[in-house]
């Protein structure tokens, strides 16, 4: 195995394309290493994108928050005006993990990683946040959403890697949440989750709204029909069983031994439920 | 396998090492370096036996490459005492009693320091949170808890 720590994007995204064997990116360390721990992927090249100037770094630029690649998820909940724009991305980054996890791991490795279980990645794809690749095709730009294809599995090509996240601000009277459910409250993987983002209108009707499940198909879902249910609405009870009929509609899990499809099924509705109504009250409803 | 050079700080002193590409911060410091202070436990990440911090992050040191610490600054846990003086956490682990076998020791104390470092009056459940990452399987962590809050006290003071 090589390591490499280049100083540039082009210089990472040649050293990717050239390599004929197995490589892989190297930002928090914390799937890549337990990963080939296990054996589960022995790499001949590892690209440590570290060195690389501004990927460690939160800037605000016209219009969006652009995040690094390596920025760990501890730095991004210390970002006071991010915790208070986004609190729905902030508390699934909060979930993933232990301390010292979150001092390491990153958003765009939780994407990579591809499991749709990734906590982060639901909450990001609610507020429409979107990724910059670096391509040696030519730069370019998509929706988190678009990334995962599979677990396990992205549509980054050859060469290709992601060198920042943008998350737009946010309209006034917007807000976010995400809840998981998991058997123990630290330390666990999500065995059903969902986040919800919405913007509503001063007096309360909501105008925008994005519900996205994870752990319940092989990519995380984006559940169109109940988004669109909540539009024009207050969130009043009827309007939020219906949602939850849409989010249960689209479900479809394995058992494991976290839970049956049954279950999943279930308190996806549940989740979507309750995220809904605690976004609704976090954009001061 | 080509050899790595690195230059590193650890615990304030500046030194030097080669290390596989392959080789994780934690055999480099327990194997190479002699500072056995800093232990393995399950070398995933999950249970912090072998935490150190990095660059001022609280880290697992077996989920970094020894490579990632070229000119970083590194403290373990043969960093935390004055020479002989006890930090207060190792003085109140003591006088509470909280450690038996000791494999979760120093990483719980090398956390617990790095919680003090930010938030010099956490809460019983902020610790708690904090050290969710470090498994202790003798004591029922809660005389670790006490100890933690009990040094965090006397260090306010």
């Amino acid at each position: 195995m090589r390591y490499v720590s280049p100083l540039s994007a082009e210089e990472a995204s040649n050293h990717l394309f050239s390599e004929n064997g197995v490589s892989r990116v190297l930002a928090g360390g914390t799937d890549v290493l337990v990963q080939m721990k296990s054996g589960i992927v022995e790499p001949d090249l590892i690209v440590d994108i570290k060195k690389i100037p501004g990927i460690r770094e939160i800037v605000a630029l016209d219009g969006f928050y652009r995040i690094g690649a390596a920025v760990s998820g501890s730095e991004i909940k210390d970002h006071e005006d991010i915790s208070r724009m986004i609190p729905g991305v902030v508390e699934a980054l909060d979930l993933i993990g232990s301390t010292q996890i979150q001092g390491r791991c990153t958003m765009v490795g939780n994407l990579c990683n591809a499991s749709p279980a990734a906590d982060s990645v639901p909450a990001l794809i609610a507020v429409e946040a979107k990724v910059n690749i670096f391509s040696p095709e030519g730069n370019r730009s998509c929706n988190v959403e678009e990334i995962p294809i599979a677990p396990g599995k992205t549509s980054l090509k050859k060469g290709e890697f992601i060198v920042s996240i943008d998350i737009p601000y946010r309209p006034k009277f917007s807000s976010d949440s995400y809840l998981r459910f998991t058997p123990r409250t630290e330390m666990d993987i999500a065995v059903v989750s969902a986040a919800v983002a919405l913007t509503m209108s001063k007096d309360g009707v909501c105008e925008k709204a994005k519900v996205v499940l994870g752990a319940v198909a092989p990519t995380v879902k984006v559940v169109h029909e109940a988004s669109r249910v909540l539009i024009g609405s207050r969130l009043d009870q009827n309007t939020i069983k219906e949602m939850s009929q849409f989010c249960i509609d689209a479900c479809s899990p394995i058992s494991d031994k976290r839970g049956t499809v049954e279950f999943r099924t279930d308190v996806a509705g549940v989740l979507a439920a309750r995220a809904a109504k605690k976004a609704y009250s976090r954009a001061g409803f | 396998m080509t050899q790595v050079h690195i230059k590193t700080n650890i615990n304030g002193d500046n030194l030097e090492f080669l290390c596989g590409p392959d080789e994780t911060l934690l055999d480099v410091l327990r194997d190479k370096l002699q500072l056995t202070g800093t232990k393995e436990g399950c070398g995933t990440g999950d249970c912090g036996a072998c935490s150190i911090t990095l660059d001022g992050k609280l880290v697992c040191s077996c989920l970094v490459l020894g490579a990632e610490a070229d000119n970083a600054k590194i403290t373990t846990i043969e960093g935390m005492s004055d020479g002989e003086k006890l930090h207060p956490l190792q003085q109140k682990f003591l006088d509470h009693a909280a450690l038996q076998c000791g494999i979760c020791t120093p990483g719980i104390l090398v956390a617990a320091k790095a919680l003090l470092e930010k938030n010099p009056d956490p809460t019983e459940s902020e610790v708690r949170y904090w050290l969710a990452g470090n498994l202790c399987r003798c004591t029922g962590y809660d005389k670790i808890i006490r100890a933690v809050m009990d040094a965090a006290k006397e260090m306010r003071s």
